[in-house]
């Protein structure tokens, strides 16, 4: 099959029914190798590797912590993805599937800002501090509400998601700006993003990297929140799907159909 | 463009036109500061540019929701969707409305409420700077977030939640300006990142006003 | 100017409610729209000024030539007669108001505030509007809602007298104006809903 076709391909998923069919397939397959993963990596992470030398057993609150955050931001970016397929190709499921997203980004993102504060106060004997990257978390979770706000607030599914894809857009650009201006603004505690450095992975980074005894099970990790982040979102898109099949069917009762 | 411009500033002045709202709201929520920290005049004037700025944009977000909603009820804004003005100049006019009646004023009050603050002298000027570049981007991000719940009932409140995150990066170099203006530092490089925001806000932003409110136009 | 309208579906709420819909509306005509209450000719009076998109069909001929009267005026209370009507003139770029004041008998109310008109005297200022925007096809929505006898008569001989100088008009009405035009019933155009045991893209 060539690319195009391929690509083709993809647009038929598009169709909430075999988008519907085919996800019922494969979620079983995801649900059990998320909870694998994750189990093994938090199993292996917690018993299996030594304390840090300077932060102690504290720093295995890491194995939540850093793929509840990157799951935060990917969420967001899907989002986006998925905003722009609708706005652009008008496809249904692409619009559900954003908000199905939505709520998983929130929990996400506050898991993030709890494991944070929770490692934070041992570390920097403090539960809060307005570093940027914390800050930017935060930021991130009030766009997230305003998001999802404004898809309860609005009755009619096409203007809604019409509506909140536009704010997704504009949010993006505008979480990005802001970023960069809580950087300028605080310089912050918080280490760089130590992990996903090729230094860091390679081991000829010294400085703050993740060594590899942690960075495996962390890896293991953030591929089981991977895939329970496409699970979830998989699974929450069925429901949004019926749910707006049921919201369809009594809008036409009501039109006398 | 220049009729609708003069008939949103007529409709503000007169009577229930909420013009002066905005102002008396930023005086009242900076008279409230000092009740609420201590009236140390040394901690007033480490806070004052801050808090001048957050009362200013408290004050334009008051205002938002009766920008683009009162024109929703009566029907204007589907008669104006469908004259020869483009929906991107509607937008714009008023956003620029918005400015001349809350922004402006708030820009020309905050010297005198810095005084009650305490504000250091070398602030002043930086203040005024600041707002008067800051506060379009103000009134045109909130111009945006005033599109997108127009249809709603009571969109005020979620009107908010929206366009506040969206004031982070404005509030943040804004405020920046101002406090740093205060205490004698540099300020060329927030000023100049806050003229982009304005700048880039001013260029890009009512294109997106403009399909959101044609959406719910719809 | 002709308008054609050719096989058009309109939706409201995302559910299609009228549907196969063709006519075409030529200068001097006037076209009465009827139909059940609920059928969608407030949405096909939207969707033909352009507000929202048809889901299928052609419109030809609307582009900037028509006025839309919708139930609401458009009018801000706190500015006199004159100042709401000279301000829709600048926006259509039309100049002169004082004919939209005489067709509707305004003259002994341009400086009252439209904020204190009554409903019946507010409607004739919302109708008058139309006059200045200067648009050859007129699209009222229930134009007589709150009229008396006389605004009643006075509205038929403003739209006689646009249809006259080569305008047209088409308009939602259930009571007779006593007009020359064809009647447009959309009732048999009620949308017919499709299957129900395969759902598609707009999951119906």
């Amino acid at each position: 099959m060539s690319i195009a076709a391929k690509a083709n391909a993809l647009w038929e998923y598009a169709n909430p029914r075999k988008f519907l069919a085919t996800s019922e397939r494969v979620l079983p397959f995801f649900w059990i190798t998320s909870m694998v993963c994750i189990g093994v990596g938090l199993v292996w992470g917690f018993f299996f590797t030594p304390d840090d030398y300077k932060q102690g057993s504290t720093v295995k609150i890491i194995y939540l912590h850093v793929p509840a955050a990157l799951m935060a931001i990917n969420c967001w970016l899907m989002m986006l993805v998925t905003s722009l397929i609708w706005l652009v190709r008008r496809h249904h499921v692409s619009a559900l599937a954003a908000r199905a997203a939505a709520p998983i980004g929130i929990v996400m993102t506050l898991i993030a800002l709890v494991t944070g504060a929770i490692w934070g106060q041992p570390m920097w004997g403090t539960w809060w501090a307005w570093d940027p990257r914390l800050t930017s978390f935060l930021i991130l979770f009030l766009f997230y509400l305003g998001y999802v706000a404004l898809w309860e607030a609005i009755e009619d599914p096409d203007t809604a998601a019409d509506l909140t894809s536009v704010l997704c857009l504009v949010g993006s650009v505008f979480a990005v700006l802001s970023r960069y201006a809580v950087n300028f603004w605080n310089q912050g505690l918080h280490q760089g993003a130590s992990v996903l450095r090729a230094g860091a992975v390679t081991g000829t980074d010294t400085e703050e990297k993740v060594s590899n005894i942690f960075f495996y099970p962390l890896l293991v990790c953030i591929i089981g929140f991977v895939l329970l982040f496409v699970a979830l979102v998989l699974y929450r898109t069925g429901t949004e799907i019926r749910a707006r099949r049921i919201k369809a069917l009594l809008a036409r009762e009501r039109v006398g159909g | 463009m220049i009729a609708l411009l003069l008939r949103d500033l007529k409709l503000a002045f007169r009577a229930g036109g909420g013009f002066g709202l905005g102002l008396a709201f930023f005086l009242i929520v900076t008279v409230m500061v000092p009740f609420a920290v201590g009236p140390q005049s040394s901690l007033l004037a480490t806070i004052a540019a801050g808090v001048l700025w957050l009362g200013a944009l408290l004050a334009c977000l008051l205002s938002l929701d009766r920008l683009l909603a009162l024109d929703w009820e009566d029907g204007s804004l589907d008669l104006l969707a469908t004259a020869p003005l483009p929906l991107e100049a509607v937008v714009t006019v008023k956003a620029l409305a918005h400015w001349l009646t809350t922004g402006l004023p708030l820009v020309l009050a905050a010297p005198i409420l810095g005084v009650l603050l305490n504000l250091p002298v070398p602030g002043f000027f930086w203040l005024i700077v600041s707002l008067l570049v800051g506060t379009p981007a103000l009134s045109v991000i909130g111009t945006f977030g005033a599109a997108l719940t127009v249809g709603l009932k009571r969109g005020g409140l979620l009107l908010s939640l929206l366009v506040l995150p969206l004031y982070v990066p404005t509030l943040i170099f804004g405020a920046e300006v101002a406090r740093r203006g205060a205490i004698g530092m540099e300020t060329q490089t927030p000023l100049l990142m806050l003229a982009g925001i304005t700048a880039a806000t001013i260029a890009l932003l009512p294109f997106a006003s403009a399909a959101v409110l044609r959406i719910n136009l719809r | 100017m002709t308008l054609t309208v050719t096989d058009l579906t309109i939706t409201r709420g995302g559910i299609p409610v009228l549907e196969a819909l063709s006519f075409v509306l030529e200068p001097g005509r006037a076209l009465i729209l009827r139909g059940p209450n609920g059928i969608g000719k407030t949405t096909l009076l939207r969707t033909l000024a352009g507000l929202q998109p048809p889901l299928v069909g052609k419109i030809e001929g609307a582009e900037d030539q028509i006025a839309y009267a919708s139930h609401s005026d458009g009018l801000k209370p706190t500015l006199t007669v004159t100042e709401n009507l000279i301000f829709w003139a600048l926006v259509f770029g039309t100049d002169s108001i004082q004919p939209a004041i005489d067709a509707f008998a305004l003259n002994e109310l341009t400086d009252r505030h439209a904020g204190n008109l009554s409903a019946g005297q507010k409607r004739r200022l919302g109708l008058a509007r139309m006059l200045v925007t200067g648009r050859p096809i007129w699209m009222l929505d229930e134009p007589t809602v709150s009229l008396d006898k006389d605004a009643v008569q006075m509205f038929a001989d403003a739209v006689r007298a646009h249809l006259a100088q080569g305008g047209s008009a088409l308009i939602a009405t259930h009571i007779d104006l006593g007009l020359d035009g064809d009647i447009l019933d959309v009732g048999a155009n009620k949308a017919k809903p499709g299957p129900l045991d395969d759902f598609d893209g707009g999951f119906l």
